[in-house]
């Protein structure tokens, strides 16, 4: 073991082995207690029938509800990440401008839309807009716009935190040999900026997908309206439509985590610029 | 007539970041001791322990808030009658803590153990040369270092629980965002003013929050 964790505790000689043993039985038999118990409480309450958990092998459930409703999900999930990137990027070159009049109404866009709830501008499109356009506002457009807002001032602070976290000399070089401000920013400082957030930017996808979910809020049929709302509402099976949309859930977020572990590692192998080491430490929000 | 000045929507709007606020410290409290919990777990000794303590970040952390909130309800209160309260919004309450705790532990838990690393192999063998126990080890010498080093993504925790819990309005809470989508629904012709001021709330509320746990972390940083 290399953890950090492994230095925690001693390597145990016969008598932690012993105790170690008799902890694992004890906490093995509690654990298995607390998982009977569920069980039993599901099986009071006829979740186990197996007419409940029967839909999930016919394809008609898969074609009608979970896979239209995936596809929605990635859609919303893709076509966010896409603007997000762009807003993030926009807003963070915005906040870095020398010039005033430019960060600072960047500054507080970027701080504004981290501030206020995801939810709070998915009502505000979804509900106050057609007030103010006169025509609906369909669902979709108003969780792409909330999950674009709320995830690009997220990144523009990740895009930022990187270009500050670039080597000055980097900078410095490329202005000697007379590149522009635009030039600097587009060809020496973003490229690496990006690489060195790769890790935190796909975390924080992985957080924009999982927040795609507020679309049941609002009746977009994405993965949780579809795969737990609409089918529990035909079988009658909301307890294991909600096991099993997690567990989709559970394995498209695992899958994207593993890829930003893969990057990281990938991205590690290369040649560390001085800087890295004292990047920010920033962990993705766990919005919703 | 501006809508702010009905005292019944001024009595909503407070009553709904009253609810925010009340979800916000409970959830948080219960979050903070079960993440610490749940990190300890998984750097312990035992494997059953280390098991269920990634098992639990790996659910709860990939699963959406929205779907744990909607099992909470749906499925641990409608389907197997887990009842907190006989109060339908105090249970709903609870509900919502219930599936907020859970949620959060999962990231409190991750940031606790990311602390841990930061902690110098030495204090840890130090620890251990003086034959502390794990459990000693863990809680007089790691912990209190290793909570120190994550005091700034801890309050990017705490802001986005406070931020979520605008989706316990999905099972009954009246809190702010359902109190903005009333009020909205019923004054279609202040849509903007109504948006305004419940955003500038929570933006008057989080973002100094975040300045402060940056302050905060700064100087509690453990000097190295």
């Amino acid at each position: 073991m290399n953890s950090p964790a492994a230095v925690l505790y001693d390597h145990p000689g016969p008598r932690a082995r012993a105790r170690n043993r008799i902890l694992t039985a004890v906490i093995g038999v509690l654990a298995l207690l607390v998982v009977y118990w569920v069980y039993g409480a599901f099986a009071n309450a006829g979740q186990w029938d197996a007419y409940l958990w029967k839909p999930f092998l016919e394809s008609s459930t898969w074609t009608q509800y979970i896979i239209p409703g995936l596809i929605e999900t990635l859609k919303a999930a893709a076509l966010s990440m896409v603007l997000a990137l762009a807003f993030g990027l926009v807003f963070a070159v915005g906040r870095l401008s020398k010039h005033r009049w430019v960060s600072v109404p960047a500054g507080i866009v970027v701080e504004f839309f981290r501030a206020v709830p995801l939810l709070l501008m998915i009502f505000f499109v979804f509900f106050g807009l057609p007030y103010i356009t006169g025509g609906a506002v369909p669902a979709f457009v108003a969780v792409v716009a909330g999950l674009t807002l709320y995830n690009g001032s997220v990144l523009a602070e990740a895009f930022r935190s990187g270009i500050k976290a670039v080597p000055r000399g980097q900078s410095e070089a490329a202005y000697a040999i007379g590149l522009r401000k635009s030039a600097v920013m587009r060809y020496v400082l973003i490229p690496q900026a990006a690489r060195l957030m790769l890790p935190v930017i796909v975390g924080q996808l992985v957080v924009l997908l999982k927040d795609t979910a507020l679309g049941y809020i609002v009746a977009l049929p994405e993965l949780m309206q579809r795969g737990v709302n609409d089918l529990s509402a035909n079988y009658g099976n909301v307890v294991a439509a909600a096991i099993v949309i997690a567990a989709i859930y559970i394995i498209m977020n695992a899958l994207l985590t593993r890829f930003a572990v893969y990057l990281e590692r990938r991205s590690s192998r290369l040649p560390r610029t001085k800087a890295a080491p004292d990047l920010p430490v920033q962990i993705s929000e766990p919005q919703g | 007539m501006d809508v702010f000045t009905d005292p019944a929507n001024l009595e909503a709007y407070r009553q709904g970041f009253v609810w925010v606020l009340e979800l916000t410290v409970v959830s948080a409290v219960c979050a903070l001791i079960l993440g610490a919990i749940l990190a300890g777990f998984r750097v312990s000794p035992i494997p059953v322990l280390r098991w269920i303590g990634s098992g639990w970040v790996n659910i709860f952390r990939n699963t959406p808030l929205t779907l744990i909130i909607f099992f909470c309800y749906f499925a641990l209160y409608s389907t197997l009658g887990l009842k907190f309260s006989n109060q339908v919004t105090i249970n709903n309450f609870w509900l919502g803590v219930l599936g907020l705790s859970v949620y959060t532990a999962a990231f409190v838990c991750e940031t606790i153990r990311s602390g841990i690393g930061t902690v110098p192999v030495g204090q840890v063998e130090a620890a251990r040369a003086i034959g502390l126990s794990f459990f000693q080890v863990l809680t007089l010498v790691v912990l209190p270092q290793a909570i120190r080093s994550v005091i700034a993504p801890m309050g990017s925790i705490l802001i986005a629980l406070a931020k979520n819990t605008t989706i316990v309005g999905t099972i009954g809470v009246i809190e702010a965002s359902t109190v903005m989508k009333d009020l909205i629904n019923s004054n279609g012709d202040q849509v903007i003013q109504i948006f305004a001021v419940f955003a500038l709330t929570f933006a008057i509320f989080l973002v100094p929050t975040g300045y402060f746990f940056g302050w905060l972390s700064n100087r509690l940083e453990v000097k190295r």
